[in-house]
């Protein structure tokens, strides 16, 4: 059985489906990475499974389970118990994320106090613990510090220690390198793949980036205007992508453009509430487009872990 | 290419008199609003009889439909005998009137000082906000008080008083306003394309900075007629036989135990005209605001 | 700290110079002069009409007269009254305790039901409760102050007789002024029932001036919470499991009550205007009503004096305001 099991999850804001029939599974101890640009619902996805999507939004699916227990039926009450604790999530934006009010030392214990509680020096320690672990310079210093005093990639270290406080299984990261500086990306990634192997953390992934997808994910999941085109493992969908959205992103990057006086782009744009087509999703867009990508809706299809949302699913060539 | 859309996009426009229209408190605001602005405009046709007419048979009389000498007082008289529903109607006109006029002066030389005070910066900024800290510093009704006091009781040199001090407010707003535009780079692209000062200003930055405006100046209408009326209470503003809501609260300390229609019904219409005012200034604020339209 | 606090008050002092220049010139603009409104009807022999100018220092050019008016004020002399021949300064101190029983009593109400008022309507957003409360605050602040006080006077004292119509307690009593709060003072004199007639007279005109203040209150904790609800960090706190209690009363509320402290520390300006008309319906023997009477009987140095510590107060607490915004949030004091 799957640590997470999500069928058909659906989220609406009034009229606009920013999420659309998304399934996906993650195992114990395994890395999902889940991929698409600005406006294709990953980031909403993670949010709903986490039960923070606020009015107006409205969530509903299949079903959603954390370790055999179904999320959406679970009263308030329980699901706060395991938010933090067994399932933990960190966001793009650490410098907001951060209570600008409360110390590092605060904001980090109290994880702790919610779930676990403990004497204030007791905490104190585990707090220190917690940013040695994620390998922050001075810890000592630092607990004291406000998140304005902190810079960027230290916040964002801050972030994690907070969300494996209490050891959780499973952890959500969205997008955590976008908004840090290009040489600190690396090492946070470094940094969350270790964690995660020896706490043998389960870690969704978001990002929009394939080339973070293919250092540390073992699955993926590419997802466009709010559904899920192709779910397939690395290294397998950097070498035969199946959904031509896929490929156009592999064929976008800076790799496998050498040589180009410009980097191959996809015409169009991702669309958004007014102009959502009839027929598939991408068929504005597609270089490949037939007749019956207009008119009909593709679903999921193909051998379970290897999927593509198309009627005509580009053949297995090797790159 | 056959993408079929599903929806069109309402424009500007029709999007903000759909937001303003969802909000039930504004769209009341702006039904009370017509029908004050109609008895201003109709007032010498709807009210019953003129305000300054004295009914000696009749002082101080309960609102009632009963004719007393054969005339009915549907709201009661005053002290010395004047219809108070053709007061209050009468009222209606002066009232809106002062609004407008403190609203159009303080509006006009707010944004003018904003203007400078936003794109020139340094030294002209300084001292022109520096006097607007000065004027800020004082309580408004007892700077208004204070001008009136230089100026001279009645109702005009009132309006101008509560212009003054209404002052500040849009100059701060159309300087923060304006400092946020400066920074973008829409002004920029102005700039190098050689578009001059003046036009900047007033073709450029301004219409940008004009949704907090209307919102302040929709509000400006509230606190006026509620300035107004403080300083007729105080005897300082319209003066007898005026008919002004608030000097005709002036004398009710007396009547409050005989007479409370005396007291009770020009403060209510200040109430309702204020609360219309707020209401749809809140609606216009909501209807604007770009963060709502998530 | 200590910087931040200097750097402040250097901020103030050219508004603080700039209101004196203000309040001179506003009383310099009145038609005729204080000597002239001394004489009365029976106008005055030419005489005793060059001797008053010249003691009252009017001959002299403005700028000095400017000048000597600052020296003098920087000096607690603001002039002697016109009308009781006392120092405006001591009239003043006189009657500003009244004021700041009467303002504090008004604030303490409108934060003990504005704040919770305030909270309530954000955490239960578009639900009865946010639409009653914001309709209130709504109404609180259209209403004419004025008519609002004899409506509740109306109310209260004449239909109902449960409070008194005016003063500051009942006329049998006769209280030292210790501290000129009469609240304490009627708690130090041992007179029976003094107390509760201090507190009696206070209720009504504390409800009106605070009115306003209440209504200002409980809309910006509403929008500041709301705005506050929908950061980042607030979702990282849900994300730790936090409950709503915790969300609202620790995460939010520190963050939430920020502008809303800048927001009663700029109320003061309004109290001191609606203690004016506060003062002036319930015979409250404060600085408001003294102001208006100082206008009517053009008792200029007292106005000009009462203008300028008016301001004086306002400038004091806009500091203080500001202070303690800079101990509240980190941000501030470390830059």
């Amino acid at each position: 059985m799957a640590l997470l099991e999500v069928k058909d999850l659906g989220v609406e804001f009034g009229a606009f489906r920013a999420v659309d029939n998304v399934s996906l599974h993650v195992d114990a101890g395994e890395v999902l990475g889940i991929v698409g640009e600005s406006g294709s619902g990953k980031s909403v996805t993670a949010l709903a499974l986490m039960g923070l999507i606020e009015e107006p939004g409205r969530v509903h699916a299949q079903h959603l389970r954390f370790d055999g227990r179904d999320l959406l039926a679970m009263p308030l009450k329980e699901r706060r118990a395991l938010l933090g604790k067994d399932i933990a999530m960190i966001f793009q934006d650490p410098m907001a994320s951060l209570n600008p009010c409360f110390t590092v030392e605060f904001q980090l214990v109290e994880t702790l106090r919610i779930h676990e509680g403990g004497s204030r020096k007791a905490l104190r320690a585990r707090a220190l613990e917690l940013l040695q672990q994620v390998e922050i310079p001075d810890a000592e210093r630092r607990l004291s510090a406000y998140p304005h005093q902190l810079s960027g990639g230290m916040s964002q270290r801050v972030m994690v220690a907070m969300a494996i406080a209490c050891n959780p299984r499973l952890l959500i990261a969205d997008e955590p390198t976008t908004a840090l500086d290009v040489t600190i990306q690396a090492q946070m990634l470094a940094l969350l793949l270790r964690l995660q192997r020896e706490r043998g953390m389960a870690l969704v992934l978001i990002t929009h980036d394939l080339g973070v997808v293919a250092e540390i994910a073992q699955r993926v999941l590419v997802m466009y205007a709010g559904q899920v085109v192709e779910t397939s493992r690395v290294p397998d969908i950097f070498e035969a992508p199946r959904h031509p959205y896929t490929e156009a992103l592999l064929s976008a990057l800076p790799e496998h453009n050498i040589g180009q006086r410009r980097l191959r782009s996809m015409s169009g744009m991702v669309p958004g509430a007014f102009d959502r087509p009839s027929g598939c999703l991408l068929s504005p867009r597609c270089a490949y487009v037939q007749p019956r990508c207009r008119d009909e809706r593709p679903a999921l299809d193909g051998d379970v872990g290897m999927q593509a949302r198309c009627f005509y699913p580009l053949a297995q060539v090797s790159a | 290419m056959s993408a079929v859309l599903n929806q069109t996009p309402p424009s500007p426009l029709a999007e903000l008199w759909r937001d303003f229209r969802r909000n039930r408190g504004a769209m009341i605001g702006l039904v009370v609003i017509v029908i004050l602005v109609l008895s201003a405009l109709l007032a010498d046709v709807i009210a019953p009889y003129s305000p300054k007419e004295q009914y000696t048979d009749a002082v101080l009389k309960p609102p009632s439909m009963q004719p007393i000498g054969g005339h009915v007082f549907l709201l009661g008289t005053d002290p010395v005998g004047r219809d108070l529903l053709s007061r209050l109607i009468h009222g209606t006109r002066l009232s809106l009137m002062i609004g407008l006029v403190s609203v159009v002066l303080s509006l006009s030389g707010g944004v003018v000082l904003g203007l400078l005070a936003g794109f020139f910066r340094g030294g002209t900024e300084f001292t022109i906000m520096r006097l607007m800290d000065i004027m800020l510093a004082l309580p408004s009704l007892l700077l208004a008080v204070a001008v009136v006091a230089i100026l001279g009781p009645g109702l005009t040199n009132a309006m101008y008083a509560i212009a003054i001090v209404m002052l500040p407010h849009f100059v701060r707003l159309t300087r923060a306003a304006v400092i946020g535009e400066m920074g973008k780079d829409y002004v920029s692209a102005s700039r190098i394309a050689g578009a001059g000062t003046l036009r900047l200003m007033f073709d450029t930055v301004l219409p940008n900075c004009a949704a907090p405006l209307i919102v302040q100046a929709t509000l400006g209408f509230s606190t006026a007629i509620l300035d107004a009326a403080a300083l007729g209470f105080l005897g300082l503003g319209a003066q007898p036989p005026t008919p002004e809501w608030g000097s005709m609260l002036a004398s009710a300390l007396e009547f409050i135990q005989s007479a409370w229609w005396v007291v009770t019904l020009p403060g209510l219409a200040i109430l309702v005209s204020v609360l219309a005012f707020n209401l749809m200034g809140d609606g216009l604020r909501d209807a604007l605001d770009p963060r709502l339209k998530k | 700290m200590f910087t931040f606090v200097l750097k402040r008050l250097a901020l103030v002092a050219p508004t603080f110079l700039g209101i004196t220049l203000l309040v001179f010139s506003l009383i310099r603009m009145i038609p005729g002069d204080p000597v002239e409104a001394l004489s009365g009807e029976r106008g005055m022999d030419p005489a005793r009409y060059t001797r008053l100018i010249h003691e009252f220092g009017l001959d002299r050019p403005l700028p000095v007269q400017y000048g000597e008016y600052v020296w003098k004020a920087v000096h607690g002399d603001l002039g002697l009254s016109t009308v009781t021949h006392e120092s405006v300064f001591r009239e003043f101190i006189a009657r500003f305790p009244a004021t700041i029983e009467l303002s504090l009593c008004a604030i303490l109400i409108a934060l003990l039901l504005g704040l919770p008022a305030g909270i309530i309507a954000a955490v239960k957003r578009n639900t009865v409760w946010d639409y009653s409360v914001m309709g209130a605050s709504l109404t609180g602040f259209s209403m004419p102050i004025f008519w609002w006080g004899l409506l509740l006077i109306l109310t209260f004292s004449v239909t109902l007789g449960w409070t008194p119509v005016s003063g500051r307690i009942a006329i049998q009593f006769d209280i030292p002024p210790v501290t000129g709060f009469m609240l304490i003072d009627s708690l130090l004199s041992s007179d029976k029932g003094a107390f509760k007639s201090a507190v009696s007279h206070l209720i009504l005109p504390s409800i009106v001036l605070g009115t306003i203040p209440l209504a200002v209150i409980a809309r910006m904790t509403r929008s500041s919470m709301l705005e506050v609800l929908r950061e980042d960090y607030v979702r990282t706190a849900r994300a730790k499991g936090a409950s709503s209690v915790r969300i609202v009363g620790i995460h939010a509320l520190r963050n939430a009550l920020i502008p809303v402290i800048t927001t009663v520390g700029l109320q003061v300006g309004t109290l001191l205007g609606g203690a004016i008309l506060t003062e002036t319906i319930f015979s409250w023997p404060g600085i408001g009503h003294w102001l208006v009477d100082a206008i009517g009987h053009r008792d200029y140095p007292a106005v000009q004096g009462g203008l300028l510590m008016s301001a004086s107060v306002i400038i004091g607490v806009n500091l203080l305001v500001d202070v303690m915004y800079g101990v509240i949030n980190p941000r501030i004091r470390h830059h």
